[in-house]
């Protein structure tokens, strides 16, 4: 265990560094962030009316698009001078989520990131490829911080160039391999393709994360790969990678408790449900300087389990992410909102507005597939300009996502239209 | 003397082209020359008909994005060489063409083609000029 002391904490204990982290952590937005100032104030708490942990509930929720309308910086609740790093997600509109981190800030997420390696099994006899893209994502610098202070030897690969992945593996006789299940999935595909045997190898433990994934899954990359395959969780809005993890014994994954706070609500009234029943996970941060969230809406759906685990810590546990209480797809680990494709697709002349997003697993990898209809005749002249007008609501839709998608054109009125709600993606992957 | 042509955006799905021709011979319109040129995803159907209005009005109200386009028609001999100095005498004149296709049927001795050209005037034009034998709509509602 790389923090034993605070992993195993009796309840009581958990629950007095809580309250007194939430405390703290009220008290930092109300004073420095005008956002949460009004919120509570309009809720009519104060700091001082936080006198328990159950008096979080008395908090409103913060959710995804008071990230958007705060863009860039007016959720930081530390000034700019204070802030070392800054990362992104992807939002709605093409704006990413974007979050600052102090120093001490770092030094947390390094510190979660680090338990979590350790409950894999990691130490610092590992070599630790990662194969998660750096930049403003922030998956990449996450484990390479947490593997650092583990004191594990880091190989920043970055996604892709899955070949060259494999020859690293290989010769540097990689033990931890950290990337998206799904691209794990494609790495061995390729290395079996490649000839290379799992016996040349030694590969030991897999950290996937970023995206969800089924059990079978699971079963698979454990044995084309002959590692165990862990996974953890996080959102770049609460920290990152190290919100929580699992360990050796797979039993959901270990809520870092200590900096953070999880509930169960009921997505459609917002009522926090019983322990062990299903519902959208909310978290609140309670030892992040930079961007502290109270209540942040994940849209994820799981449940939480309180049970002893064989394994001896005494965290709070989160079962494998069931779902999205929004429309969000993961696809190659990316975060995608069919709104964002809308936001784009109605800016092109010649389509008509409705449009259907098919996502499908080729292989392991997952392909966005954008279907458009042409509505527009003064094209038909010319094949060039049709080719060309794939190719630009290519390009918009790769500025806007960071990922690149097929377009299909199609004929007016194929693609079915909806009186109530509409349904536009197509999830073949299950 | 110029020929309307019909452009119908078509997707790749088998049965479209069964679909799209049983409709226009349930109107009554004959086909008389096509082309289809796709890429993996679609294609574009040009044709010429025997009544270019019945046929676009039918396609209309099918739902199909549909232009009418007007094209040069040409007579030429039906010998080898016929078809070269037809396009020799454009080229002379630097008009590009942008795609040509054959008739499905040939009347005395003559190749009929339709060509889409940068510029209609000087084609037609110089195509005369050079006793190239121009398709009017009548030629071709008469095949």
């Amino acid at each position: 265990m790389w923090n034993k002391e605070v992993e195993t904490l009796p309840r009581d204990k958990m629950e007095e560094i809580q309250l007194e982290r939430l405390k703290d952590t009220v008290k930092r937005v109300y004073e420095n962030v005008p956002f949460y100032r009004n919120r509570l104030d309009e809720a009519g708490v104060s700091p001082d009316n936080i006198k328990s942990l159950d008096d979080i509930r008395r908090i409103p929720f913060t959710v995804k698009d008071d990230l958007r309308e705060n863009y860039p910086f007016g959720m930081f609740a530390a000034p700019m001078k204070d802030i070392v790093r800054i990362h992104a997600s992807s939002g709605t509109t093409g704006k990413p989520t974007t979050v600052g981190y102090t120093k001490a800030d770092l030094e947390l997420w390094s510190e979660c990131v680090a338990r979590i390696i350790a409950m894999a099994g990691g130490t610092c006899e590992d070599i630790a490829q990662i194969a998660f893209g750096y930049g403003l994502f922030t998956g990449a610098f996450g484990l390479h911080y947490g593997l650092e202070k583990i004191g594990a030897a880091v190989i920043p690969m970055s996604s892709g160039n899955t070949e060259k992945q494999i020859m690293i593996m290989k010769d540097y006789q990689s033990t931890i391999l950290v990337s998206t299940p799904s691209y794990a999935m494609h790495m061995v595909e390729v290395m079996e393709e490649l000839g290379v045997k799992k016996s040349e190898l030694n590969l030991k433990i897999g950290l996937f994360g970023a995206e969800g994934s089924t059990e079978e899954m699971r079963a698979q990359l454990e044995k084309r790969w002959g590692i165990l395959a862990t996974e953890n969780y996080g959102m770049s809005e609460l920290i990152g990678p190290g919100v929580s993890g699992e360990c050796v014994h797979k039993t959901g994954m270990h809520i870092n408790e200590d900096y953070f706070i999880p509930e169960i609500i009921d997505p459609d009234t917002g009522e926090v449900l019983k322990d062990g029943e299903t519902g959208e996970l909310v978290i609140t941060t309670i030892g992040k300087q930079g961007i502290p969230l109270l209540r942040y809406r994940t849209k994820d759906i799981t449940y939480l389990i309180k049970e002893p685990c064989p394994c001896g810590r005494t965290t709070t546990r989160m079962a494998k992410i069931q779902g999205r209480s929004d429309d969000m797809l993961i696809i190659r680990g990316v975060n995608v909102f069919p709104s964002q494709v809308e936001s784009v697709l109605l800016g092109i002349e010649h389509i008509s507005p409705h449009y259907q997003l098919i996502v499908e697993r080729e292989g392991f990898i997952d392909k966005l597939k954008v279907v458009v209809e042409l509505e527009d005749s003064s094209l038909l002249e010319s094949f060039a300009q049709l080719e060309k007008l794939e190719e630009t609501i290519k390009h918009k839709l790769h500025t806007v996502l960071g990922l690149s998608a097929k377009v299909e054109l199609a004929e007016p009125r194929t693609i079915e239209r909806f009186t109530g709600k509409a349904k536009r993606v197509i999830d073949l992957r299950k | 003397m110029l020929i309307k042509q019909i452009s119908i955006f078509v997707q790749n799905k088998s049965g479209r082209l069964a679909e799209i021709t049983r409709l226009l011979g349930e109107k009554g319109v004959n086909i008389l020359a096509l082309s289809i040129a796709d890429t993996t995803d679609f294609g574009i159907l040009r044709l010429i008909v025997s009544n270019p209005d019945a046929a676009e009005q039918a396609i209309s109200e099918y739902g199909l994005t549909a232009k009418v386009t007007e094209v040069i028609g040409v007579a030429v001999p039906h010998v080898p060489g016929g078809l070269a100095s037809a396009l020799a005498i454009l080229n002379d004149k630097g008009i590009s063409i942008e795609y040509m296709y054959a008739f499905v049927t040939k009347s005395e001795g003559d190749a009929m083609v339709i060509l889409k050209v940068d510029d209609n005037f000087t084609a037609m034009k110089v195509l005369s000029e050079n006793g190239i034998k121009l398709l009017t709509p009548e030629d071709v509602a008469s095949i």
